[in-house]
């Protein structure tokens, strides 16, 4: 059955692979998937090794329901110390890599010290191989894929490997399986790349039990239904995330030119062009919602190139944030960044950051190598990509990340820089939304838009309705307020997201099933019936909840051992200082309150019981028992 | 009324959902080796192509079955097998030319799509439309309608552009 999944410890340097089973008790601590990958690192991690070195530990890890009945259960999550940021790495990714290693008997993989020489880890149906990888090393994303398939001889192989970008420790490098389907942040392909780890080939026959089938089949095609049926859903089967930039764009939301406006005027890269280039689109493991199209590049030096996507992520790091208006650089850009198996969100507001400081005269023509890096120059962000990819010239610079690159440029090019704990921002522009904003400022991973975005606060929802979804399992009573430039009951949007979101990460389903972009999706109540229909594990919405809250806070327990405080969850101050030029006028001149901001960050830090340093107090850890922790069960 | 399970291969988005519940259905647990239908995918190259058995008409599988297990059901439309009668010699796995018969791995038997019985789980399931089951007799009326409809757009515009 779906419990009967095992975890490996797979030594590279010892070459020693042990397997060992997951105790039910874990699966009820923290599920699966990032909420035991928590668990796992906390566990096997030592505080202020260096995230590069043989010290630091991989885990990819399939959700306690990836590859059941669960609508898009394709998930597979990453984790390790972060590279990036140096706090927790954890990073979640679409496909079929995370179902596959189900198949093969496989939950969760921890990955330590390093290979003498390129390797990759074969694992078939229970057993787990360390193979070389000398002719593997230096080859693109699909490259390496293709050639574990022929030299596997099985094009049912599915694999999830590192680009030039991982290998040449790129501190952004992600991970990537397929054309598109990426762990893109926190730099988990360079944490590859330091242990000589090319790929991850796997493949399995194994049943997947499901413990209550017909009732299993029953519930998924009601779930199926109800997800359809909504206008999200439907709206994403034809453009994909990319619909998100009209509303965004329109309003005044989104970063451009860096951070000096918040609208891109005479947009020309909305969702529709995407119709001269898609020839279909296509959808991750046991997913209706297909949000992904496939396409061709018509012109230029990619014509008639096959790639996959983009997202509103490229929309922004190809786009509005480097103050590109050309689609067409939109699709080149995603189709280089997954070639190199680079973060495109990373890369792309690195590179806007780097035209900031290349306007100001603090990058001059000289640290460029001559290239004109000015707004709207096509091919000079397109250089920079491939640049960064290979640590040449400034792009060496850059491929260090926010924190070391400014360290490194040096004057006042920090302050221009859109980061949270040395982790970029997606392109969106938080300072008329303060929920946004402290998502992203308070996200353990650094700053971040998939840990605890409360997106339908844009939708102005009616209060019961904000209540009815906002107001449990748990309960609260405070105040919730249907305008989004509010910051009163914001702390609550937010925590509560951020446990829906854990939770749904440790099940291995994707988020655009859950309430994130839609408040009609599923949440606690659907969880605790998927689960128990496929796995007979009875928990109560307000269960799952516990679940998830233990597993944010180890995540943040990680972050204070590593030295993280109060003043990490902050943002940079341009948030605070310059206000909105352009957008709406329920947006334009906008930006941040500190004092507000402040009391905001403290109510957040109520609702989880941490002190006003963010700590967890005693009574928290005693409520989550976490107060053994490291407990070494696993 | 003879009913098919007609395959649009343009319309899948290559998500496996059909194997899942086609396994879940037949054998109470996920494994894609159990499933009668599979996605064989080129995924360098963005193509699917959903493949199973096609109930033949002159089936190579009933004719090269020594028991006589294997027999036409016209009356679901099938190839029909009858487990008590095969002997598991897989000669109809050799004959198929499309791989449409199986093995499981689990009871050992041959395995292939029995179409549910008349109400396809796969078809149930596939939200884009790409697996239908639909009557024989408008099989080809439909694809007509899909191509019309592609054709009529460009005689519409040539249409309009003339006037």
């Amino acid at each position: 059955m779906a419990l009967n999944r095992k975890i490996a410890y797979v030594d590279l340097a010892t070459r020693e692979i042990r397997t060992a089973p997951i105790p039910v008790e874990m699966r009820k601590l923290y599920l699966g998937g990032r909420g035991l990958d928590a668990y796992l690192l906390y566990n096997h991690l030592q505080a202020d090794i260096e995230a590069l070195g043989p010290a630091n530990v991989l885990t990819v890890s399939a959700g306690l329901l990836t590859g059941t009945l669960a609508s898009a259960s394709a998930r597979t999550h990453i984790g390790a110390k972060s590279p990036l940021t140096g706090v927790i790495g954890s990073s979640n990714m679409g496909g079929f890599f995370g179902p596959e290693l189900r198949f093969a008997g496989f939950d969760h993989l921890v990955v330590k010290g390093k290979a003498a020489g390129p390797a990759y880890l074969w694992i078939h149906d229970g057993e787990i191989e360390i193979r070389e990888a000398d002719h593997l090393w230096g080859q693109d994303i699909p490259t390496t894929q293709e050639l574990i398939w022929e030299e596997l001889r099985d094009p049912e192989v599915k694999v999830l490997c590192i680009g030039v970008a991982g290998e040449n420790l790129v501190r952004f490098a992600n991970v990537m399986t397929g054309l598109k389907d990426a762990a893109g942040r926190t730099g988990m392909g360079a944490v590859m790349g330091s242990k000589n780890l090319k790929a991850i080939a796997v493949r399995g026959t194994m049943d997947l039990e499901i413990r209550f089938p017909e009732r299993a089949l029953e519930y998924n095609s009601r779930l199926i239904e109800q997800i359809g049926s909504t206008k999200f859903a439907q709206t994403m089967q034809k453009w994909g995330t990319m619909f998100i930039y009209g509303a965004t764009n329109t309003t005044g939301l989104i970063r451009t030119r860096n951070f000096q406006l918040n609208q891109q005027v005479g947009g020309n890269i909305e969702c529709e062009h995407i119709e001269e280039y898609s020839v279909g689109t296509a959808g991750c493991y046991g997913c209706i919602i297909h949000c992904r199209h496939k396409y061709l590049i018509k012109d230029g030096p990619f014509a008639g190139t096959y790639a996959e996507g983009p997202e509103y992520t490229s929309q922004g790091a190809f786009g509005t944030e480097v103050g590109c208006n050309n689609f067409e650089t939109i699709l080149i850009g995603n189709h280089l960044v997954n070639k190199y198996g680079l973060d495109t969100l990373e890369t792309g507001s690195m590179i806007a950051w780097a035209m900031e400081l290349y306007e100001k005269g603090i990058l001059t023509d000289k640290d460029t190598d001559g290239l004109r890096l000015e707004w709207g120059n096509d091919e000079a962000v397109l250089e920079m990509v491939t640049r960064i990819a290979q640590r040449k010239g400034l792009g060496d610079i850059l491929a260090e990340g926010p924190l070391r690159a400014a360290k490194r440029i040096g004057q006042d090019s920090l302050k221009y820089c859109i980061q949270v704990k040395g982790m970029s921002n997606l392109h969106s522009d938080e300072r008329a939304t303060p929920s946004l904003a402290l998502g992203i400022a308070t996200s353990t991973r650094g700053s971040d838009h998939l840990r605890s975005r409360p997106a339908i606060d844009l939708y102005h929802l009616p209060e019961p309705l904000l209540r009815k979804i906002y107001g449990g399992p748990k309960p609260y009573d405070g105040p919730l307020s249907s305008d989004y430039t509010s910051y009163v009951g914001k702390a609550r949007m937010v925590q509560w997201q951020e446990m829906m979101y854990e939770a749904i990460d440790s099940t291995g389903i994707c988020k655009y099933h859950t309430i994130f972009l839609s408040p009609n999706l599923i949440a606690f109540d659907e969880l605790a019936q998927l689960i128990y229909y496929n796995t007979g594990l009875e928990f109560t919405p307000e269960e799952i909840w516990d679940i998830a809250d233990r597993a944010y806070t180890l995540e943040r327990l990680f972050n204070i051992r590593e030295g993280r405080t109060r003043a990490d969850d902050w943002l940079v101050d341009r948030y605070f200082d310059e206000p909105t030029p352009v957008g709406l006028p329920v947006v334009r001149g906008k930006c941040l309150d500190r004092v507000k901001f402040k009391q905001m960050l403290d109510e957040y830090y109520e609702l989880h019981g941490w002190d006003e340093d963010g700590v967890p107090r005693p009574e928290t850890l005693q409520r989550l028992g976490l107060d053994g922790e490291p407990s070494h069960k696993l | 009324m003879e009913m098919i399970l007609a395959v649009d291969h343009a319309k899948c988005t290559g998500c496996r959902l059909c194997e899942q519940v086609c396994s879940v259905k037949h054998t109470g647990a996920n494994s894609p080796s159990r499933s009668r239908i599979h996605i064989i995918k080129w995924p360098l190259e963005g193509f699917e192509l959903p493949m199973l058995c096609q109930q033949c008409e002159e089936a190579p599988c009933i004719a090269v079955c020594p028991k006589d297990a294997l027999s036409r059901d016209t009356m679901l439309g099938r190839v029909a097998l009858d487990y008590d009668l095969c002997i598991g010699c897989k000669m109809c796995v050799m004959a198929c030319p499309f791989g449409g018969m199986g093995i499981d791995s689990e009871s050992r038997q041959v395995i292939k799509c029995d179409l549910c019985d008349g109400d396809p789980t796969c078809v149930r399931f596939c939200d884009p439309g790409a697996l239908q089951f639909v009557p024989a007799s408008s099989v080809n009326l439909r694809k007509k309608r899909d191509a019309g409809l592609r054709l009529s757009e460009v005689m519409r515009r040539s249409f309009a552009t003339r006037r």
